[in-house]
């Protein structure tokens, strides 16, 4: 499809939770500096596919590599982002930003209002970050994802319960770290958002990736659901 | 090693920050072995004799079922917002995180320890007989066993549905041998009955072997799914 080198390999990667298969054969290679939108109904496995190149959720058989890494390894390379926005809601968000910095080594607060303020949010803030708006949280959650500066982003559902305002914003500041060079992986319903935006849809049901295009139409599935 | 006790030290001073901003664990703990102090003596009427040889198993049963509270709290913070799987997704050791808990919760135990302790002086009518400092290594060394141990598995209990019966049901059992050589440890210190060494090297030897133990087996618990 590109001339781009693949930054990430799945490798037949079954995933069961009990007798359930979330991930059932999974065998893919994503391209670098690409924005791969992940779309499915619920169920189909997309989170669970995101998880496992994270290296939150072991695969059961079958193998992931990242920079020919395991995802364990490659850490330092992956920034993810889940559903929940995986801050303390009772620090503010350079005292979260702080905290998640010195787990990755990075000293001093230059870097953490850095991405604070790339995100489109003020670094000065003391309110906690519990009293933010959705949107507000969201982002946050994205400057903690991006705060060491990773070459892969793994975002899960980041427009979900944000208003189709603040999620166009984030839609754009997505665009602009790819075009920066990461590359971007991002779970959602919300297809349409992605549209002219995304550089590959990958569609999931069952646990299987069924398609790969280069249009959230072009499955013929259409982009209509949850769209706000 | 540098990272290590930096992670350390971090997530520990955030863990105070965040407890000292809801107090969530040590009011409940304050209140919890107030309760029990009030109710044991208006339960019991002993002389100071009686006090003596029963109040070494009064206090350590108090801060055990009251550090229960702290411990269950533990990594309740962790669990809201998924905040764990940040953590686990970054290259921070785990054992940091465990240390950093394990501290965070001795301090707190110690904290409700150095509140209740005259409370329980008082009530209970109690003067050492034999010698009072010996007290200082069995509350350390008590108070470290029944932390480190109950850090570690209200890790193992926070992905099962019932946590907050879990730990209790995992904790108790296994601190049966560090509870029984603090309260010995106690009793002979209060009565002058003996020397409390043999218990004292038995709680440091309990507290090498699953300090050990829980550092060995944190990482395996972490990323458990």
């Amino acid at each position: 499809m590109t001339n781009t080198p693949s930054i990430i390999t799945v490798s037949n990667v079954i995933k069961q939770f009990g007798r359930f298969a979330a991930l059932r054969g999974v065998t893919a290679e994503f391209d670098a500096g690409r924005f791969h939108a992940i779309l499915g109904d619920n169920g189909a496995g997309k989170t669970t596919l995101l998880r496992a190149i994270a290296g939150l959720a072991h695969p059961t058989s079958g193998t992931i590599s990242i920079l020919g890494k395991t995802p364990r390894t490659a850490c330092r390379d992956i920034g993810y982002m889940a559903h929940p926005s995986l801050l303390y809601d009772e620090m503010s968000g350079m005292e979260n930003l702080r905290y998640f910095a010195g787990l990755y080594g990075i000293a001093g607060d230059d870097t953490c209002r850095e991405a604070i303020a790339s995100v489109r949010l003020d670094p000065t803030l003391t309110r906690p970050v519990g009293q933010y708006s959705q949107g507000m949280r969201q982002r946050m959650s994205l400057a903690r994802a991006i705060l060491h500066d990773p070459r892969v982003l793994l975002l899960d559902e980041p427009f979900s319960n944000v208003d189709v305002h603040s999620a166009r914003e984030m839609v754009g500041l997505l665009k602009t770290m790819r075009d920066a060079g990461k590359t971007i992986f991002v779970v959602t319903h919300q297809a349409q958002l992605l549209e002219g935006v995304a550089d590959e849809f990958v569609w999931m049901q069952a646990g299987q990736i069924i398609d790969r295009t280069s249009s959230a139409r072009a499955a013929g599935v259409g982009p209509t659901e949850g769209v706000q | 090693m540098n990272s290590l006790w930096a992670v350390t030290l971090a997530t520990l001073k955030k863990d105070i920050r965040l407890e000292w901003r809801s107090k969530d664990a040590l009011n409940s703990m304050l209140f919890f072995s107030l309760l029990v102090v009030v109710i044991f003596s208006f339960s019991f009427d002993p002389t100071a004799e009686e006090s003596r040889q029963i109040a070494g198993g009064l206090v350590w049963v108090g801060f055990l079922f009251a550090s229960v509270v702290a411990l269950n709290q533990t990594w309740a913070r962790e669990l809201r917002n998924q905040v764990l799987d940040a953590y686990r997704v970054s290259p921070a050791p785990p054992n940091s995180l465990f240390v950093a808990k394990a501290l965070g919760n001795f301090i707190l135990v110690s904290v409700l320890e150095a509140v209740m302790a005259p409370l329980f002086i008082v009530f209970y009518n109690l003067r050492a007989i034999g010698p009072a400092w010996q007290l200082i290594p069995i509350g350390v060394l008590g108070t470290w066993a029944l932390v480190v141990n109950g850090t570690f598995f209200a890790a193992v209990s926070i992905r099962t549905r019932s946590r907050e019966i879990m730990l209790p049901l995992l904790l108790f059992p296994i601190s049966i041998p560090a509870v029984q050589a603090m309260v010995e440890a106690t009793r002979i210190i209060l009565m002058g009955d003996g020397s409390a060494r043999f218990w004292i090297v038995l709680l440091l030897t309990y507290d090498v072997v699953f300090t050990t133990a829980c550092l060995g087996l944190f990482e395996t618990i972490l990323h458990a799914e």
